[in-house]
């Protein structure tokens, strides 16, 4: 054990999975010399030569769609995009070829997309974005949005070994930010299985990525208060952990579905329908949703912050909801 | 002005055995130019008496394209055919039944009814099953070589393109990235000179396609696409200079497409003269002609094979309709791939 930031936590994992397995490579613009925009793969080239850290040109398609050829050559790829929001340009190869390929011609495809995700940092438009929720409409995608350095590691191990296109939603505000003790040997973290990051007996909240982290510090000034909040990782939302999340809302009664991407459309929406389908009898309070707005993620700072739900937006949603 | 190097026609016997085809091979060849054709006409059939689903789509005019370069890939090579190039398939070794089984939807095509049409390939075969979107499994090609290249297999992939798609963004970054890193990849492109009503000059606005190649680093050749012996010996040079490691080249197949897009459209709008002048370089009686003047086939040899196709497909026909329909119940199943099934030559 030692204490890793998000970021080696990443970067150990996938070290670790090419020191193991000669079938995994990585591909992605400047991951090679420069070691990735982010310096997930820095040192890699050296330790594992130009052809299994390869330097792509400024082309997603190919890529995506390489790394769909090479998955199904039996090899396991790792593309990173350089920011989640140029996956735009991969969508394509991405939902049109790999996701189907399975269902519809029963050739897996087992290749991992690295995404660096999320603002907070004025990165604009187009360098924040959460797109999870448009590929968890997709069949055929798995979607994984770890939170802690711990399920960084492990939930990358498993999509490298799992047999289908799985994209991995590293959220960019947490790299530096979160550290905690991560094992180092290897470890595998299921998907589909929630996490229960904190205890609570009043309200839930069923959330992932970042959001973790500001749910939590909500969850914090309302203790004082003397109102009890769950916090419910989901780590994956395909798949994701349905029982846990009807397990903890039937328990506190009282549901905060809370993401930083987008309202409409959003994965948010899927959830509280199932809530509302399922366990309708256990609420004591109409499910409520805490979300960006549905505009484009703004560049100045005092817009970011009105756009990205803060933790003083989760604490009164949490205080209406316990006051319901 | 042409950049792309024109290939010239191939002439003798001698000249073909020194590009690696005996005699059987040819006739095998001619076969499976034969069972081609004979496939998307009984296709015609099928779809008039309302046994096919959905559209139909055929590669008249292509059998020679498709036929020749598969028949220049080794066995463990790879490939991303489309839907003209039902002759890779045949020329791979697909059953004819399983085709006529995936045109109507039945349970024993190779996608069990899931997708139809020439969407369908057999993985086995070291075929990848192309999708709608054009041309879209050019990456994926790309994807295999670098596959083979990472783990320093003598392997090739070939990666077939429409012109019209060509004018698409796959394309480029394919071939770009290809180009790049000089991977064992052959691009062939059949230009039928239609993309659906488009034709070629509101497509692209150089002579050749092929031209384009340098561009890209690596060599463009256009090959009269019904010359099926000229498509194999620039086929074969190409991929084995792939296989030694010196890059991709650009091949472009020049054919019409004899028959409108799909079975829907009449193509109005391609000129009558345009369809008597290409009608008159009929690949397979093209072949035929040369197996006659420069490889001894005569009558009872040709009526051979001949029958022996038409008996292959009457049967397949038969066994394709005795496949049941899928059963809706299992829609749902293989979404996701499991562990288990990465059990396939390709994860070995
Ligand atoms: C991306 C995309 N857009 C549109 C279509 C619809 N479409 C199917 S085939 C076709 C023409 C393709 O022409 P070409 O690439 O020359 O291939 P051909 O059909 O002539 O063999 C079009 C427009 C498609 N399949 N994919
Ligand atoms: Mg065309």
């Amino acid at each position: 054990m030692a204490e890793k930031t998000y970021l080696q936590a990443i970067s150990d994992g996938l070290r670790q999975e090419m020191r193991r397995d000669k079938r995994v490579f990585v591909i992605g613009e400047d991951v090679g010399v420069y070691g990735g925009a982010f310096k997930v793969t820095l040192g890699f080239q050296e330790e594992f030569g130009p052809w299994r850290v390869i330097d792509a040109p400024l082309s997603e398609t190919a890529i995506v769609g390489g790394c769909t050829g090479a998955a199904i050559m039996g090899l396991r790829p790792v593309a990173e995009m350089q920011f989640s929001d140029f996956i735009s340009c991969g969508w394509d190869q991405l939902v049109t070829v790999a996701a189907k390929q399975r269902w519809r011609a029963g050739t897996p495809v087992p290749m991992t997309v690295r995404l660096p995700s999320g603002g907070g940092f004025s990165g604009g438009p187009f360098h924040s974005q959460n797109p999870e929720s448009s590929f968890a409409h997709i069949p055929g995608l798995k979607i994984v949005c770890p939170a802690t350095p711990e399920d960084a590691k492990g939930l990358l191990v498993t999509a490298i070994e799992d047999p289908n296109p799985v994209l991995y939603f590293e959220h960019k505000h947490l790299y530096r930010r979160i550290k905690a003790e991560v094992p180092d040997d290897r470890y595998t973290t299921p998907f589909g299985q929630a996490r229960i990051h904190r205890e609570g007996d009043d309200v839930s909240v069923i959330t992932w990525g970042a959001m973790v982290w500001t749910a939590a510090e909500a969850a914090q000034q309302l203790e004082d208060d003397g109102i009890s909040v769950e916090i419910v990782d989901l780590r994956t939302l395909v798949p994701w952990d349905k029982k846990a999340v009807l397990e903890s809302v039937s328990k506190t009664s009282k549901v905060l579905v809370l993401h930083e991407d987008t309202h409409t459309g959003g994965f948010g929406g899927e959830i509280a329908a199932t809530i509302a389908e399922e366990v309708f009898e256990d609420l004591d309070a109409p499910v409520k949703r805490l979300t960006a707005p549905d505009t484009p993620v703004p560049f100045s700072p005092p817009l970011e912050k009105a756009f990205i739900p803060q933790v003083d937006d989760v604490a009164s949603a949490l205080r209406e909801l316990a006051e319901y | 002005m042409a950049i792309a190097r024109e290939a010239e026609p191939v002439g003798s016997l001698q000249e073909v055995k020194e590009a690696g085809l005996d005699r059987e091979d040819l006739l095998g060849v001619y076969r499976n130019m034969l069972i081609t054709r004979g496939i998307e006409e009984r296709g015609h059939i099928l779809y008039k008496q309302g046994k096919i689903p959905g559209s139909f789509y055929t590669g008249r005019g292509n059998e020679a394209a498709a036929v020749g370069v598969a028949t220049a890939m080794d066995d463990q090579d790879v490939g991303t055919p489309l839907h003209r190039d039902m002759g890779v398939h045949i020329s791979r070794g697909v059953e004819p039944w399983r085709i006529f089984a995936q045109y109507m939807g039945r349970a024993d095509g190779p996608t069990h009814g899931r997708d139809g049409n020439v969407h369908m390939a057999d993985s086995r075969l070291g075929l990848l099953a192309m999708v709608s979107h054009l041309p879209a499994m050019l990456p994926v090609a790309v994807g295999c070589a670098l596959a083979f290249r990472i783990r320093e297999e003598k392997r090739v992939a070939v990666g077939w393109f429409g012109e019209g798609a060509s004018a698409r963004g796959d394309c480029h970054e394919a071939m770009n990235l290809a180009g790049v890193r000089k991977l064992p990849v052959v691009f062939v492109c059949d230009n039928n000179q239609w993309a659906y009503s488009t034709p070629t000059y509101l497509e692209y606005a150089t002579e050749h396609v092929a031209d384009r190649a340098e561009a890209y680093g690596f060599e463009g050749v256009v090959v009269d696409g019904t010359d099926v012996l000229a498509v194999y010996r620039e086929s074969r040079r190409a991929i084995e200079k792939a296989r030694g490691g010196d890059g991709p080249t650009l091949i472009e197949c020049l054919t019409l497409r004899m028959e409108g897009h799909a079975v829907h459209d009449d193509a109005f709008y391609v000129p009558k003269d345009m369809f008597e002048r290409w009608a008159s370089s009929d690949p397979i009686e093209r072949f035929r002609t040369w197996l006659r003047e420069h490889a001894e086939l005569g009558d009872a040899e040709e009526d051979e094979i001949t029958s022996g196709v038409k008996k292959l497909l009457n049967e397949a026909l038969t066994r394709a309709e005795e496949s049941p329909l899928p059963d809706p119940s299992s829609l749902a199943e293989g979404v996701f791939a499991t562990p288990e099934d990465l059990d396939t030559p390709h994860h070995k």
